[in-house]
């Protein structure tokens, strides 16, 4: 492996729930700025994978390797301050936060001025000083606060004008796609060198589809790292710079797009369980 | 010697007794995720309606116990009637805040009807003792005893041999399945209810006999302690009820042979607190689980809040600082400044149950510390009594973060459960900690309010420094509010997991929040103490705390406004139409269950 190809490291990773191996013994690599989807069937173990190295599950075995440095079973807060984002396959934004409030928690970890970084005995008020700097707000909290929004207004602009007419509206009024979009923003605000999304366009039609999948192309032109795990697999193939395929908690292929699509395992895993009531998670188009 | 053997023998006796208790609580959450605050009130019901039937009816005691069993099986299905059936599919906190309700309102029907004096419930069994060996046990030992393990067996008999006892196990461990398998879920839930409400009226008769003594107030402990074991046990878990029920009435009875009467329930809540927190599936749980679904207890119904804009926020204050001005009348002003004082409590827990959706039922434990602590700083180290309850609403906040820290990691119901043990905690090592405290003496002689040496001693004055104190800590809340820490605590309220994910710690976030919050409730208790110039450990007793969190839920989660307006309504309005003590409590439990139901985002709406 070159250096270069250690932004993450994923080693012998595994996860069961008593008797399932939801992830087993999974290996994984990913440059910098490159472009990987994740694909398999229902309950290959893509999602519990994401859980694992965003520190939302802690593994039974294995690594991970992230910039150099071993993440595992570091918390998930630690993780968004190393540069870590992710998006939740089922949706989870602030239900009761305006559009703008959801973007402007993904940039928590990047206030400074209200929290400062003091050494270790004062760093104890760190709490007190942060309620302190809230109400008394001097001009470095306010400007901050300022250019923060300002951020958070050319993010949602990426979504054209689906969000920027709802800044103050809750999320819990928003439609569905919209809901999806509002957290791909607030993943955005964090600032991310790694950015993992759980089936963005999941839920959402053909138009919908085709305008966050040129979203996500901005994205990896913009030279940022991603992981994708989606079953639209026109669109993985489209973006992808290579492709892991799971199933049963392995992994069954890893390769450019056209290898894996052509790959007779992946053919058999999905064909093995195709699921009537996902019809766009069944087959690949090479399968049929 | 023969000592330990009758404590072991009480400590079994009281643990069958739990366990009637217990077990019940275990059905009920087993089959509904609800964990039925109403329980303790079936229990007082139950005493109280053999004490019916053998001081009016002379019943013989098998007729008592059909009758009991009667009266708590009808009031079993009352309770899942108005306290569960409306409420499915609302918050998974609603019904546990409606069964509070419910326990207010029934606990009060009961004093109202029989007196808050306590009866004796006279029976033949008392006096009859046998020698076993070294100790003694008595017939009445003997009756519990076998009550307890007779309805274990017939409990466990009707659960695995007949056909609703299969419904209720299928139901108890996928309801949804159940549901498509075509189990009246509905129907489940009423037997449930009425076979845990049967159970738990016959604890309270044999209670009763066993003391020969009943009075309403009986109903708070015995949920207490119901849920004590229960959650002990593993919640929902019925042998686990009946292990963790035996083990409550020894360690109870074990420490009151070593330390005394008076600690007995500080041992079963320091229990509570330290199971929670250390082995939150209970005692007997082994496996180590993720729930699949976050079982969130926030009690945040959507809503379009009231804006009421700063100005007239402003205006309506001013009218308010003139008013003593205008209507000098003592009565008046007074029952405004008791509204302000609770307004305070109220803007502590609208912070820390509704900005932050940590749900405390013990929140008077804070006024507590902060009664005592300024009562105390002022009247033995002699401190100006304005610098004393600032360094009260501060001790209160560092106490109780300190205190409830370790709870932070407990989602929903359990934290809700923590805080009412801490809160009971809280009163008990008032009432043991003599050295200090004056233990149940009370503290007398607190001196009047001043501040820099100016003694408020008119009603108006008293009014205006109430108010004032309002204000500017209502005010700081809304800037916090409006600060990048509202949406970082709201954040944390809606979705905890996704918080994490954006780098939001939660414990830094919760102890913050709950500092600030406990930090006005700390006040408000520095304040009451000078203003009452005599309090004990009943002064700030757990009925406050509900009526802090029905204040805080009518005037709309986690609206400062609201919380104001909630306490003039709930405070101010009863002693307007001079409502009688008793009453209030009642009309505070049915607005509870009203507002539950009806209007879960209060007045002017949730934020
Ligand atoms: N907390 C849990 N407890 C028990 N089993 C779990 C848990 N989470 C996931 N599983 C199981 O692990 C397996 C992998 O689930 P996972 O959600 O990772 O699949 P996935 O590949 O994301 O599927 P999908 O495409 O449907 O999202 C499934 O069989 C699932 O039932
Ligand atoms: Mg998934």
């Amino acid at each position: 492996m070159s250096a270069n190809t250690s932004f993450l490291e994923v080693r012998g990773l595994t996860r069961r729930f008593g008797g399932l191996t939801a992830v087993n013994n999974v290996d994984l690599d990913l440059a910098e700025g490159e472009f990987l989807s994740i694909i398999g069937p229902n309950g290959a173990g893509k999602t519990t994978l994401f859980n694992l190295m965003t520190g939302h599950d802690d593994p039974d075995g294995g690594t991970v390797t992230f910039m150099g440095r071993d993440i595992t079973r570091l918390s998930p807060e630690r993780l968004a301050a190393l540069g870590i984002a992710r998006t939740f396959q089922h949706g989870r934004v602030f239900a009761n936060l305006s559009v703008m409030d959801n973007v402007l928690v993904g940039a928590h970890v990047r206030f400074k001025a209200v929290r400062p970084a003091w050494p270790f005995p004062l760093n104890l008020l760190g709490p007190v000083a942060e309620v302190a700097l809230a109400l008394i707000r001097p001009p470095s909290v306010v400007a901050e606060e300022q250019r923060m929004r300002e951020e958070a207004l050319k993010i949602l602009s990426r979504f054209g004008d689906r969000l920027l007419p709802r800044l103050d509206n809750p999320t819990y009024s928003l439609s569905y796609a919209n809901r999806r979009r509002v957290e791909i923003g607030r993943a955005l605000a964090l600032g991310p060198k790694l950015l993992l999304l759980d089936e963005p366009t999941a839920g959402m039609n053909q138009t919908e589809t085709a305008e966050m999948q040129a979203l996500i192309g901005d994205l990896k032109k913009s030279g940022l790292t991603i992981l994708l795990i989606e079953h639209k697999l026109d669109m993985v193939m489209q973006l992808s710079d290579r492709v892991v395929v799971m199933d049963n908690g392995t992994v069954i292929a890893n390769g450019k797009p056209a290898e894996v699509r052509n790959d007779p395992a992946v053919i058999e895993a999905y064909l093995g369980h195709r699921r009537a009531d996902r019809p766009e998670a069944s087959v690949p188009e090479a399968a049929q | 010697m023969s000592s330990w053997i009758d404590y072991t023998i009480n400590g079994i006796i009281i643990g069958n007794i739990y366990a009637l208790l217990a077990v019940g609580l275990a059905l009920i959450f087993g089959v509904s995720r609800l964990i039925n605050f109403a329980h303790g009130s079936v229990y007082v019901v139950g005493a109280y309606a053999g004490f019916v039937a053998v001081t009016q009816l002379g019943t013989p005691l098998p007729l008592t116990i059909v009758i009991v069993v009667a009266v708590g099986a009808l009031l079993g299905l009352g309770i899942e009637r108005f306290g569960l059936r409306p409420l499915q599919g609302y918050a998974h906190i609603a019904p546990l805040l409606a069964t509070i309700g419910l326990s207010f309102v029934l606990d009060q029907l009961v004093q109202l009807t029989f007196s808050p004096d306590p009866r004796a419930l006279p029976s033949e069994l008392l006096e009859r003792r046998f020698q076993v060996g070294s100790g003694t046990i008595g017939a009445l030992d003997i009756l519990i005893a076998a009550v307890g393990i007779g309805s274990a067996a017939l409990l466990y008999y009707f659960l695995r041999f007949t056909r609703l006892g299969w419904a209720i196990r299928a139901t108890a461990q996928d309801r949804d399945a159940a549901q498509q398998m075509g189990v009246d879920v509905n129907a489940v839930n009423r037997a449930v209810f009425a076979i845990a409400s049967a159970l738990g009226a016959v604890s309270g008769l044999l209670v009763g006999m066993y003391y020969n003594y009943i009075d309403p107030a009986m109903s708070f402990q015995a949920t207490l302690k119901g849920v004590v074991a229960q959650v002990v046990g593993g919640v929902g878990n019925v042998p686990g009820a009946i292990a963790g029920s035996m083990l409550l009435g020894i360690v109870e009875s074990y420490g009151i042979a070593l330390f005394g009467t008076s600690y007995r329930n500080l041992f079963a809540f320091i229990l509570l607190v330290l199971v929670l927190v250390l082995r939150p599936n209970g005692l007997f749980a082994s496996r180590r689980q993720t729930p699949p679904e976050p079982m969130t207890g926030t009690f945040i119904a959507p809503s379009k809040p009231i804006q009421i804009s700063y100005p007239v926020l402003i205006g309506i204050a001013v009218v308010m600082a003139l008013l003593p001005l205008v209507l000098p009348n003592p009565y008046v002003l007074q029952t405004l400044t008791n509204a302000w004082l609770y307004g305070l409590l109220g803007l502590s827990l609208t912070l820390i149950a509704g900005t932050v959706g940590l749900i405390s039922l013990g929140h008077a434990a804070l006024l507590a510390i902060g009664g005592y602590a300024s009562a105390l700083l002022s009247l033995d180290l002699g401190m100006p009594v304005g610098a004393s309850i600032l360094l009260a609403g501060v001790i209160a906040a560092a106490i109780g973060t300190i205190l409830v820290f370790p709870s932070f990691r407990l989602r929903g119901h359990y934290f809700s459960i923590a805080t009412l043990a801490i809160g009971e905690i809280v009163s008990l090592v008032i009432l043991n900690w003599e050295s200090v405290t004056r233990g149940p003496i009370g503290v007398a002689g607190i001196p009047p309010l001043s501040i820099f040496g100016f003694e408020l001693d008119t009603d108006r004055s008293i009014y205006w420094f109430a108010l004032a104190v309002l204000v500017i800590l209502a005010a700081l809340q809304f800037r916090l509010l409006g600060s990048h820490l509202g949406r970082t605590l709201r954040a944390m309220r809606d979705d905890d997991i996704a918080a994490r994910s954006y780098g939001i710690g939660l414990d830094r976030y919760k102890a913050l929040a709950f500092s600030v919050g406990s930090f006005a409730a700390g006040v408000s208790g520095g304040i009451t103490s000078h203003l009452y110039s005599y309090i004990n450990h009943e002064t700030f007793n757990s009925q406050l705390s509900i009526l802090a969190l029905t204040i805080v839920i009518l005037g709309g989660m986690g609206n400062v406004t609201g919380a104001i307006l909630g306490s003039v309504l709930l405070v101010g309005l009863p002693e307007v139409f001079r409502v009688a003590a008793e009453y209030r409590v009642l009309i505070y439990g049915l607005v509870l269950l009203l507002l539950v139901r009806f209007r879960p985002q209060g007045l002017l709406g949730t934020i």
